[in-house]
């Protein structure tokens, strides 16, 4: 045997040997990744599929979870559309004075994330005389009402024809029964097609996992609104679900001063929703794309 | 490691069962990939880098979410998808190779069209691996496969692209697969087996970018996009970047010496690009004049792009930068220099696949998104997690396309064959036995 051959076997045993560890390291922060993961939730079927025991061993798991990382005992329910009933939504922009009371109680109701101060409802200060939104301003930080200016509160509008729910690639966002547009937080793979096909910014990303102080989470939760989420899946407004198919009100619509939130069911010819959409003279977001939303907003003259 | 060198079996043994020498031939072709010149290992070991520096990044992406790149609820696809979009016009592209060859019979190109179906293989599994990195669950793939998931097909644009990108995978797959190993074995390959095929990727190839583009344009929520243009405007940008590539790869072949072919793959593929070049600046114009000539809110994410809008303006390099790359390659290639001077070719063919990649990715992507649905400027910059995982996913693109592109020319020049198999299989570097061997098919 030739010293070069034995030098190339050297050579190649080293570079093999630094590639492993080279590897290794890189691989590392996967592995970490990896092993947070459940197996039990990674294999899960899809929530459609799912018996009522197996949601119930679900929701109990969620439960368990939730006391586990945060300490707190939270109910964790899943209450189904109701029977004749079709939710919907309406706005007074006379009324509204740009508080963003609503977009407060939406943060704490829907046990949002700290950091971000997410919420699903963001308030755009609208110029008098223009609907047009270049000229609005969502981060406005001044006494309000300003003068010359109105306001309108921008969040999910639950459209009759949702492109969110069409561009999903999973079905892991549909449509309720009642009217509502629901994500699976186990079932949803984090593309985020969903939130480029949104026309209203209604849907949010959790780029990390929320953040909530323990002694400020809410615990009356349902499983399709308002429990916590993981990293790295879409959420959404869903009119409080977990509230309103019990016979409550949105938090949005309670903590409003001024009384410009009108909710209720579509249905029922007696409700305030009803009133509004036969009284006043309405309008939807963008009704030219053909959304049918769920949403209207109207003015008191 | 074992290397080819080290196969000692006899020549001929046509009672050997095929399994046997498939084995063989994946033995040889797995030596292949590990052993050459110090300039292969060199090229492979820096790739290994990059993609490893990647895999890195991408594992703290995962651990620590996508807070670590630069996209938000107002930005919520950026570097990724832009990769993902170019990497699908690249794939589509190598098909202007296979158009020549196969349907118009043209000789020269069918002697290299291979290295075409190769590029359209190592342009998928850079696709598939932006698509994967872009995810928020990567965990949860499989809730996407037909099937065993919940496929939202025909309803969903995405899962026709998870169709065509992976059907388009696998049909190059097999071609480039069955056309490589009965070469091997010194068979002529049977009609059957691949023709039905290529005409299949030809179709195929075109609907993957068409695919992709109606991924966007059929948002209505997002004017920058929702353009009847846009797929095909894909197209032709495909057809730059493709061809593009191609051209200087052959000429990195040429000079390597594995495999000897003529000038007319180049030339088809040059004439080609002179024209799609043109056709993409006209389009350009089209776009521009459309947006901006009657304004309004629906031209503001044009303006934010290529003159910035109330103080923003961090795609303006970005965009120039592409918008001159693509005029110079356009003067380039009509210039009569690029036709006698390889180096005036080859510095046109950079021109246009960086003038494409820019404006096809972050340009095509983020201002999608600029202003935002409600109006909203928030801009986006890529973060240095964003670059490094891209460059990992190219680099595994690279070595995809090094490796095999190493193991069908080796077969392809004759080099490596089931009657060489015991012989010293040459190395790279050296001059092949009988290049430029006959055409198939």
């Amino acid at each position: 045997m030739t010293a070069g051959p034995t030098r190339r076997v050297a050579l190649k045993v080293l570079g093999g040997t630094l590639g492993a560890g080279a590897f290794a390291y890189a691989a590392r922060p996967l592995a970490q990744w990896t092993a947070e993961l459940s197996l039990e939730e990674t294999l899960r079927r899809h929530y459609k599929e799912l018996s009522a025991e197996e949601l119930a061993q679900i929701l109990r798991r969620l439960e368990e979870e939730t006391k586990k990382t945060h300490g707190v005992d939270v109910q964790i329910r899943d209450l189904p559309a109701q029977e004749g009933v079709s939710f919907g939504y309406a706005l007074n922009l006379s009324m509204c004075i740009g508080c963003r009371k609503c977009a407060e109680a939406c943060h704490h109701e829907n046990n949002h994330d700290r950091r971000t101060n997410n919420s699903y409802i963001r308030v755009l200060e609208m110029e008098q005389g223009s609907f047009d939104m270049e000229r609005g301003k969502v981060d406005y930080d001044h006494a309000v009402p300003a003068p010359g200016k109105y306001y309108m509160p921008v969040q999910c509008h639950q459209c009759d024809n949702a492109p969110c729910v069409t561009v999903c690639p999973v079905e892991a966002t549909w449509k309720e029964k009642d009217g509502i547009v629901v994500v699976d937080y186990d079932w949803c793979i984090g593309c985020r097609y969903c939130e480029a096909a949104c026309p209203y910014h209604a849907r949010r990303f959790n780029w990390t996992a929320p953040e909530i102080p323990p002694e400020e989470m809410n615990p009356d939760q349902g499983y399709l609104s308002n429990r916590l989420r993981p990293q790295g899946v879409v959420e959404k407004c869903t009119f409080c679900l977990h509230r309103t198919r019990a016979g409550r009100l949105p938090a949005c619509l309670e903590a409003c001063p001024t009384g410009a939130r009108v909710f209720g069911n579509l249905l029922d010819p007696d409700s305030p929703i009803r009133w509004v959409l036969d009284n006043k003279r309405v309008y939807v977001l963008k009704e030219e794309l053909g959304t049918r939303p769920r949403f209207f907003y109207f003015f008191d003259v | 490691m074992t290397g080819p060198a080290d196969t000692t079996s006899l020549p001929e043994s046509p009672a050997q069962p095929p399994a046997l020498t498939y084995l063989r031939f994946l033995r040889r072709a797995l030596g292949l990939a590990f052993s050459g010149s110090w300039r292969f290992y060199a090229w492979m070991i820096v790739l290994t880098a990059i993609a490893l520096v990647g895999l890195h990044a991408w594992g703290t992406q995962l651990r620590h979410g996508m807070a670590v790149t630069d996209l938000s609820d107002h930005v919520s696809w950026g570097l990724y998808i832009g990769n993902f979009t170019f990497g699908v016009g690249l794939a589509a592209g190598a098909v202007l190779m296979v158009i020549p060859a196969y349907l118009y019979d043209d000789h020269d190109m069918h002697d290299v069209v291979i290295i075409g179906e190769i590029v359209a293989i190592a342009a998928i599994v850079v696709c598939l691996g932006f698509v994967i990195v872009d995810m928020g669950r990567p965990d949860r793939l499989w809730h996407i496969l037909p099937w065993i998931g919940r496929f939202h097909w025909p309803v969903s644009m995405l899962a026709w692209d998870v169709l065509v990108l992976n059907g388009y995978l696998l049909l190059n797959l097999h071609i480039t697969g069955y056309l490589i190993y009965q070469r091997y074995l010194q068979k002529a390959p049977r009609r059957r087996w691949y023709r039905p095929f290529v005409f299949l990727a030809i179709g195929w190839a075109i609907s993957i970018h068409t695919v992709t583009a109606f991924l966007y344009q059929g948002l209505g929520g997002r004017p920058f996009w929702s353009s009847a243009l846009l797929a095909p405007r894909f197209i032709t940008t495909a057809f730059i970047s493709g061809p593009a590539f191609v051209i200087v790869l052959l000429e990195v072949v040429r000079r390597a010496r594995v495999l000897r072919f003529g000038d007319g793959p180049t030339t088809t593929l040059t004439r080609i690009m002179r024209i799609t070049v043109l056709l993409n600046l006209f389009m350009l114009v089209s776009e521009l004049f459309t947006a901006l000539y009657a304004g309004g809110a629906h031209a503001a994410s044009v303006r934010y792009l290529f003159f910035g809008l109330h103080g923003h303006h961090a795609l303006l390099p970005y965009i120039w930068t592409a918008v001159v790359l693509n005029v110079a390659s356009a003067i380039l290639l009509h210039l009569p220099q690029s036709r006698d001077d390889k180096r005036w070719l080859l510095a046109a063919c950079g021109c246009a696949f960086v003038g494409v990649y820019i404006e096809k990715g972050i340009g095509l992507i983020v201002p999608g998104f600029i202003p935002s649905t409600l109006h909203e400027l928030v801009e986006y910059t890529p973060t240095f997690v964003e670059w490094k995982i891209s460059a990992g996913i190219w680099a595994v693109g690279l070595i995809t396309l090094t490796v095999a592109l190493r193991i069908g020319l080796a077969v392809w020049s004759g080099r490596m064959s089931e009657r060489s198999a015991g012989t010293q299989t040459a190395s790279p570097s050296g001059a092949p036995e009988h290049a430029g061997a006959q055409s198939v098919g």
